[in-house]
Formats: C-alpha cells, sequence, structure tokens
C-alpha cells in the first residue's frame, strides 16, 4: 500500500488547497496519471502519481486546506488488489483515520474544556457550539460584557462552513512571496561561489542558422536549445552538481532541468523540461513550446515544479552579459546565461569580432569545490563549440 | 487586406501571445519586443502566428527588419494577396 501524501512543490510551499480529484476510489492508475488539481502559491497545478495500483478512500475534501506531507488517499499496488481485494482494505484505512481522529478529538476537547470555563456565553450559545464544533473562544461576543450569544455562534457557523480560499491577494503577490521565501532560504543557508567563462558562439549560431534556414517558422530552433543541451551533456560529465543537498549530497540520476521563465506581471516560476539528457535539440524545443505557455498560465504538473535537479537562468536579449544567480534549493547549482553579444575576440594570436556568450555558474560550496565547476563550465564550453555534435 | 486590417491583426496576434500587454498602445516607431517585453521564444511565437495569419514566410534572417509596427505593416504588405 503507498500512501498518497500532499508533494512539497518547491522549498517554499507549506500547503495548497485541494480543487478537484481527478480519480475516484477504485479507479486505475499508472505512473505519471494525475490524480487532483490543488491551488498553491504558483497556480492550479495538477498533482501526478508515481505508482501504479488502485485508488483508495480519498481522504480529502474538495477546496480543503491541505498542509505539505498530508495523507490524501492510498494506492494499493497489484498484489494487495489480488490477495483481498479492495474491501478489507478499505476497512483497515477507515480504521486508521477513526484511531487518528479520535485521538485528536480527545486532545482538542480537554483543551477545549479548559477553555470553555472562562468564557462567557449564554447555555444556548454553549450547547450550540458543542453540536456545531465551534471554538467558543475564537467567537466575538455581542452580548452583555461581551458574552457570546446564540447568534454570534450562528454566525460563526456559517463563517466555518465557507470554503476556505486563498488569502486575499493577488496570484502576482503570491508568486512574489514564494520567490521571496525560496531565495531568503537559499541566501541564508547556501555558501555560493560562482565561477563564469566566455563562449565564442560564431560556430553554434550559424550552425543554427543553417539549420533554421531549411526549417518551416514552426520547426525552427531558438539559440537557447544548445545551451540546455550543452548543458545537459556537460552535467553526464560532471555529475556532482546535478544533485539536491539534505542534510549531505544526494546526486541525481536523472537530469531534469528547472528553466527559470519570467512573468510579465512580475515574478518568476521554474518548470523542470524532465530528462534533458535524453531529449534531442528538437525534443527540448518541443518541450519548451509546451511548458512556457503553461507555465506563464500558471498550469503546470507538480513533478514539473519539484523535481528539477538543477537550474538554468536565461537572461537572454538586452545588455546584460553576466548573471550572479542565487540556487533555488535543495539544488546545488545554478547556470546563469547571459546574452549573446559582439566582443573583440584573440584566438592564435589574432585579434577578430565574435558573438560571445557569458555562461556563469553558481554553485553550493558544501556540495561542491570549485575545480568540479570548473571542469561543469569548460565542458559546456566545448560542447557550444561543436553545435553538430549536440 | 488593407493596412488598417492588418495592423489589427497584428495587435490581435500581439495580444495573445502577451496577454497582460496592451499591443493597442504600441506607437509605430516603437520596439515591440522591448515596448512590450517580449521575449524570443514569445517572439518565435508571434512570427508563426504572423506566417499563418497572412500566409507568408518569414525566414529568419528578416527577424532584424521587423521590429516595430511600421516596419512590420510595410514588410507585410509587400507579401500579402491584395
Amino acid at each position: 500500500m503507498i500512501e498518497f501524501r500532499m508533494p512539497s512543490l518547491g522549498a517554499d510551499m507549506e500547503s495548497g488547497f485541494l480543487r478537484e480529484w481527478r480519480v475516484k476510489p477504485g479507479d486505475r492508475v499508472n505512473r505519471g496519471d494525475i490524480v487532483a488539481e490543488v491551488e498553491t502559491q504558483k497556480g492550479l497545478i495538477e498533482v501526478e502519481v508515481f505508482d501504479e495500483g488502485i485508488v483508495g478512500e480519498l481522504l480529502i475534501k474538495v477546496d480543503d486546506k491541505v498542509p505539505v506531507g498530508t495523507l490524501m488517499t492510498y494506492i494499493l499496488t497489484a498484489d494487495e488488489t489480488r490477495a483481498g481485494g479492495i474491501e478489507p482494505f478499505r476497512e483497515m484505512v477507515a480504521e486508521k483515520k477513526e484511531a487518528k481522529i479520535t485521538e485528536r478529538k480527545s486532545i482538542k476537547e480537554k483543551i477545549e474544556l479548559a477553555a470553555v470555563h472562562h468564557i462567557r456565553a449564554s447555555p444556548l450559545a454553549k450547547k450550540l457550539a458543542t453540536e456545531k464544533g465551534i471554538d467558543l473562544s475564537k467567537v466575538k461576543g455581542s452580548g452583555p460584557g461581551g458574552a457570546v450569544t446564540r447568534e454570534d455562534v450562528e454566525k460563526a457557523v456559517v463563517e466555518k462552513s465557507a470554503p476556505e480560499a486563498l488569502p486575499e491577494k493577488s496570484i502576482t503577490e503570491n508568486i512574489r512571496m514564494a520567490v521571496a521565501a525560496a531565495m531568503s532560504k537559499s541566501n541564508r543557508e547556501i555558501p555560493h561561489y560562482y565561477l563564469q567563462t566566455k563562449v565564442d558562439m560564431r560556430r553554434a549560431l550559424t550552425w543554427l542558422e543553417e539549420l533554421n534556414k531549411q526549417r518551416s517558422v514552426k520547426d525552427r530552433l531558438l539559440p537557447v536549445v544548445l545551451l540546455i543541451k550543452a548543458v545537459a551533456k556537460a552535467l553526464k560529465d560532471v555529475p556532482d552538481l546535478n544533485a539536491w543537498w539534505n542534510n549531505g549530497l544526494q546526486l541525481k540520476k536523472d537530469i531534469h532541468i528547472g528553466f527559470v521563465v519570467s512573468l510579465r506581471t512580475g515574478g518568476i516560476i521554474v518548470p523542470a523540461i524532465h530528462d534533458a539528457g535524453k531529449k534531442s535539440v528538437d525534443e527540448l524545443m518541443k518541450t519548451l513550446s509546451d511548458i512556457i505557455p503553461r507555465a506563464r498560465a500558471l498550469k503546470l504538473r507538480s513533478s514539473e515544479l519539484a523535481d528539477s535537479t538543477i537550474t538554468i537562468t536565461n537572461i537572454g536579449d538586452g545588455a546584460v552579459e553576466t548573471v550572479f544567480g542565487v540556487i533555488y534549493p535543495p539544488q546545488v547549482a545554478l547556470i546563469g546565461f547571459g546574452g549573446i553579444t559582439e566582443q573583440p575576440w584573440a584566438e592564435k594570436g589574432m585579434l577578430d569580432v565574435r558573438p560571445v556568450l557569458t555562461v556563469s555558474l553558481a554553485a553550493d560550496h558544501r556540495a561542491t569545490d570549485g575545480n568540479t565547476g570548473k571542469l561543469f563550465l569548460t565542458a559546456v564550453n566545448n560542447y557550444l563549440k561543436q553545435p553538430d555534435q549536440l | 487586406m488593407n493596412e488598417e486590417e492588418i495592423k489589427q491583426a497584428l495587435l490581435l496576434l500581439l495580444k495573445n501571445i502577451a496577454p497582460d500587454t496592451e499591443p493597442e498602445r504600441l506607437k509605430s516607431d516603437d520596439n515591440i519586443r522591448q515596448t512590450l517585453a517580449i521575449d524570443s521564444f514569445d517572439y518565435l511565437q508571434f512570427i508563426i502566428g504572423m506566417d499563418e495569419k497572412f500566409s507568408i514566410q518569414t525566414p529568419e534572417e528578416d527577424y532584424g527588419k521587423i521590429s516595430t509596427l511600421k516596419e512590420l505593416l510595410t514588410y507585410i504588405g509587400a507579401r500579402v494577396k491584395k
């Protein structure tokens, strides 16, 4: 039996609102299926499941606020289904749930009993409050001497039954707060070190131009896909940067590159390009065409917000050359691409003008040292000089 | 298609790509990408939409010739079937 819990969609997330169950008990699910829609600071997120089996009882009601890590449902594996069908399993879940509730209730009752004695309330108000599960200490009394009346309790009942909504903040403010939380954590906890390299992009851009000439506009590639591909290849050579730091270095087998998308209304959102190491440049372009519009519309999947093993930020056009990045925890590195500008370039004793790209690395010094960073940036530089090998 | 129709179609394309901007306030000599903060990805989507809408083919080397509304109108006007 697999427990399906509210996922953490980023270091900054504490809870989310369940807005829709996409499955019902008894449904068969496969890896990657979407089971629920959860509203977070980063929009309405489709939450996926990473196991296969049969969905058990849905333990959370729609529109409930659900803290990260809360059990939402169980997924029963094929073996468990064969062994005894879904019925005994349902009972087991029900028992577990019951036990928890009783335990919670008894503690809650004790607290309430202690408090109720000190609250002035009419007997009718007290009776109604007990029936409806209202905490009298939280009700503002309008009776004589601040006593809680029956009307006050009735009002509280209505307020309680109204679905709790996200605080009255715009999505822009919410995203700002999410970025603020993650970046503060990063700056507080991660000792960053920075390295940079300059890449002669002439060959890469010429190669891309020739390729795009033969293609219809729909199939054209942007330079950024070459950059993503070069990073993915360099990570295979220097895997230590493709990792999370959670009380120690955890290397990640798959390369999921978080790609920073800036929102025109302010703030950023960082969807993951899954398995970037296994994708061709065309597949990477296709993925970008899929995730960028969805990121802008705040319609991403849970794995796209939670899986990234490293981040790329491409500051692109404009006059900025170098990015001094802030790592997105628990990742251990961030790669920044500046704009490509024409610069004087010395090579083999000759001076020329070339389109030059500055690639920077911000890395976690707890996880790696400068030498690792040097090997990585050197690899990125070399790959970008051989675009036809990408 | 006359110039005004082309212009309206272009503004609509821009609005679709950057819904939170106001393309109708663009002056004819404004650099569209800078004014509306359109990145290279969105710009490519714009060109795709434009080529479809006007049944033209815009090669990559022409991107530099069409950075303002005025330039776009001249560019498309010369290519679109009257």
